[in-house]
């Protein structure tokens, strides 16, 4: 079967290249049945892929532990579903995996638009062909997932696997991998449509429509994938943080950040046609920063807390980045007249420059994000001593930048197009900055000196109030005009736009985070040693030693604390950390124990038995699940943007009308 | 072109700040990655600047004293004594035999005082070919830290 996947990794890589031929040299030669074939060969592509890849999960599933993978990354011990998501739970099989994905988003680009773009549908087959290739190489001649463990050329099984990193046999760890690459594969579309459109010179933003949902679904997946890290750390770490900065999660922000700068700039080429270079400049950024991610986790250039493979792939990455970041920037600057812009920017005052100033932001934001996680590899190349910039160094730079874009949420929509009259202006900042101004003093009465803290809390309430004015004045004029009840006009409203209400969602799980973000500037942390009976105070909770008790099953040995928590004279019962050691790993991992509200989350950690004492980290931790109800709040809104507005569809309809009378009158 | 004047000001300004924010962190936050053999032969500077030495933590080393855990870096036969005093628990990855990084000053004593311990988590992509189980002998949390 081994032998089968094998093939057929290499059969997908035959026909890639033929689909790259085949479409480039259709289109050229005008022969259709040459593109009409390339199409068929993306199927192809898809098939084997799969085939392949259904081979290496039944082996999984099965425990073929001749084959090496499987060896390394499953074992017989394992739950059904784990060994299911060890697919991508080692390198040959993740790579495989991309592939996958890849090839399954190029055969429902190849169907959903066969009818569509037929002008320029063949270079898009062609640059998904060509980083279809780019991913086969690996998959065939690199790291191919089917190895098999020999000794003295004959091929032999070992009797159990190593099995999966226990850490990572946590539901959202299952997922979180998945989620992540379907963003990350999901960027080539965009890109390969702009590039198809730019190579064949095509005059409108006709590759904006088409992808704008490919996107929208993208950046979603992306969104679910980093917030769903962040939830892996904080619960099952054990540090008690979500986010550190380190490399690899860097890696995964930094296309999320060009892919939020772009989601933003495409509106000035729909509304205005302008920027039309820097949509083309920010999809290829966004596209090789997704592929620069990967090369990041998988090459060990720069060294992280996650493990990396010392394997030889990261030359054939940076190779590749190299040939495709060089051809596009030939091919923009060599169709640099065609990306002219239509209208200019009239004043400062204006959702134009607000637009601007997002992407000024976000970008430079990505950039400092980039340097930060290179330094090493800059300051190594430069002066010979390899440096890093910790922690501190991003924090000091992010929050700025993050309270800025907070705050230019806000006063977007509050901006007219074109220009905004200075009355208007007054009368639109009045109850936001009056409510966050308000809010600011009370806190600052209240004994808050944290400025970093009063500057967010106070944009995340102008912004709010923002958000939810626009919603009240759009429903109050509808159900004026309709007789609707607010609630209904409300609805209404959306479904007329679901874009921008959606995206105002969006905005609201955003500052939502900001202020689970800002509760971390008043955590509280503490480590004792303590006797059983001994008992210790942290923010208004008293906590005290019940018990410590030890024991163990098939899988793992275990200790555990019994603590009771007292808050205000009031029993909250008992919290039972835990701490593990798994037999067949030897991987020691901490079960914490987190009492989540609202206000605030108490996280208790046990580190283990010190001589009589119990070690015992604990945390508070104020606003944290903010954090993960603004990530709801963020899909959801997402969710709305992606419903087809009514609007929208009554306009597409009066379209087509359009047309029909414009041929009639060709006829005639 | 007057407005364009303005944008350009603004622009500056943003971009200015930025760099300003970037450059005056540097400094405070750098951390200098050093072998286990060219700290050895840094003199006077290793008690000076903050530095990140990696290693695999040396067998049976981890020793838990109240709140400093002390352990021993090993990499390429030369060993480094370290002693943990950071607030954060240390990382469930931190174990014998596992590859670390410390993040601290160097002693006049001689111990490295880590503030930040990481180790690298052996989970997602396997470092070594060929599989094979490790060959620390079992540990228990208990044991390794008392």
């Amino acid at each position: 079967m081994e032998n089968i996947g094998a093939l057929a990794v290499l059969l997908a890589f035959c026909l890639a290249i033929y689909a790259i031929a085949g479409s480039v040299a259709g289109k050229l030669r005008r022969n259709l049945f040459l593109i009409v074939s390339a199409e068929r060969a993306v199927y192809g592509v898809w098939f084997l892929v799969t085939v392949a890849s259904a081979i290496l999960v039944s082996a999984l599933m099965t425990g073929d532990f001749r084959i090496s993978y499987v060896a390394q990354h499953s074992n017989r011990a394992m739950p059904m579903v784990y060994k299911f998501t060890a697919w991508w739970g080692g390198q040959e099989g993740s790579l495989l995996f991309w592939s996958w994905l890849l090839s399954s988003y190029a055969a429902v680009v190849v169907f959903t638009n066969r009818h569509k773009h037929r002008d320029f549908m063949p270079y898009v087959v062609a640059i998904l062909s060509a980083v279809q290739t780019f991913f086969l190489i690996l998959n065939t001649f690199v790291v191919s997932p089917f190895q098999m463990l020999a000794v003295d050329k004959l091929i032999t099984a070992v009797p159990d696997g190593n099995g999966l990193n226990p850490l990572l046999q946590y539901p959202a760890m299952a997922i979180h991998p998945p989620m992540l690459y379907l963003g990350y594969v999901g960027f080539v579309v965009p890109f390969a449509f702009a590039m198809g459109s730019l190579i064949t010179r095509q005059p409108g933003d006709g590759w904006i429509h088409t992808t704008r949902r490919w996107t929208m679904v993208t950046w979603l997946f992306q969104s679910c994938g980093i917030v769903l890290g962040a939830g892996w750390a904080y619960h099952v770490l054990g540090w008690g943080g979500y986010w550190a900065w380190d490399p690899v999660e860097n890696a995964s922000l930094l296309p999320w950040l060009g892919g939020t700068a772009f989601l933003h700039s495409v509106m000035m080429q729909e509304k205005k046609g302008m920027m039309k270079v820097w949509n083309m400049v920010l999809v290829s950024a966004t596209f090789f920063l997704c592929i620069f991610g990967t090369f990041l986790t998988r090459s060990g250039v720069v060294s992280s807390v996650h493990a990396f493979a010392q394997s030889p792939i990261g030359k054939f990455f940076v190779v590749f980045l190299a040939l495709g970041i060089a051809a596009t920037i030939y091919l923009i600057l060599d169709r640099l007249h065609y990306l002219k812009s239509e209208s200019q920017l009239e004043s400062v005052v204006s959702r134009e420059s607000s637009f601007l100033f997002n992407n000024l932001v976000l970008l430079a934001s990505c950039f400092a994000v980039l340097w930060g996680t290179l330094f090493p590899v800059i300051s190594e190349a430069v002066s010979g001593e390899k440096i890093s910039l910790d922690k501190e160094w991003f924090n000091q730079l992010m929050i700025p930048i993050g309270l800025f874009l907070l705050f230019l949420t806000g006063v977007g929509p509050l901006f007219a197009w074109r220009r905004t009259s200075s009355d208007s202006l007054r009368r639109n900042f009045m109850w936001p900055g009056a409510g966050a101004l308000l809010l600011v003093i009370a806190l600052l009465a209240a004994g808050m000196r944290n400025f970093y803290a009063l500057i967010s809390f106070g944009f995340c309430l102008f912004v709010a109030i923002t958000i939810a004015l626009e919603f009240y004045k759009g429903s109050k004029s509808i159900s004026a005009k309709s007789e609707m009840n607010l609630a209904r006009a409300m609805l209404e409203l959306t479904h007329r736009n679901t874009r921008r209400y959606g995206g105002y969602l969006v905005h609201m799980g955003i500052v939502l985070m900001f202020i689970g973000f800002t509760g971390g500037a008043f955590n509280i942390t503490r480590v004792d040693d303590m006797k059983t009976g001994e008992s210790v105070r942290i923010g208004s909770y008293q906590l005290t030693v019940n018990a410590v008790h030890e024991g163990e099953n098939d899988n793992y040995m275990w200790q555990s604390a019994a603590i009771g928590v007292v808050k205000n004279g009031k029993s909250l019962g008992v919290m039972e950390p835990e701490s593990r050691v798994y037999k067949a790993s030897r991987q020691p991992t901490h079960e914490v124990a987190i009492r989540q509200r609202p206000n605030e989350d108490l996280y208790i950690n046990f580190a283990g038995v010190n001589g009589d004492r119990a070690t015992v980290q604990s945390y508070v931790f104020p606003l944290v699940s903010w954090i993960w109800i603004g990530a709801l709040t963020l899909i959801f809104g997402t969710l709305v943007a992606l419903v087809p507005s009514k609007v929208k569809r009554e306009y597409a309809r009066t379209q087509v009308v359009g047309i029909t009378r414009k041929h009639v009158a060709v006829e005639k | 072109m007057k407005k364009y004047g303005k944008f350009a000001v603004l622009v500056v300004v943003i971009v200015g700040t930025l760099i300003w924010l970037a450059t005056a962190g540097m400094k405070d936050t750098q951390t200098y990655y050093k072998t286990i053999a060219e700290l050895n032969h840094m003199g006077d500077q290793a008690y000076v600047k903050r530095l990140r030495v990696g290693g695999d933590v040396g067998a049976g080393s981890i020793n838990r004293k109240g709140n400093v855990v002390e352990f021993i870096l090993v990499q390429e036969k030369l060993n480094l004594k370290v002693a943990y005093d950071g607030s954060e628990p240390l990382p469930d990855t931190f174990r014998v035999g596992a590859q670390a990084l410390a993040d601290g000053r160097m002693g006049r004593d001689g111990v490295f005082h880590a503030s930040k311990v990481q180790a690298k988590c052996a989970s997602k992509y396997e470092a070594k070919p060929g599989g094979g189980r490790p060959v620390t002998p079992p540990t228990y949390p208990s044991k390794a830290v008392s």
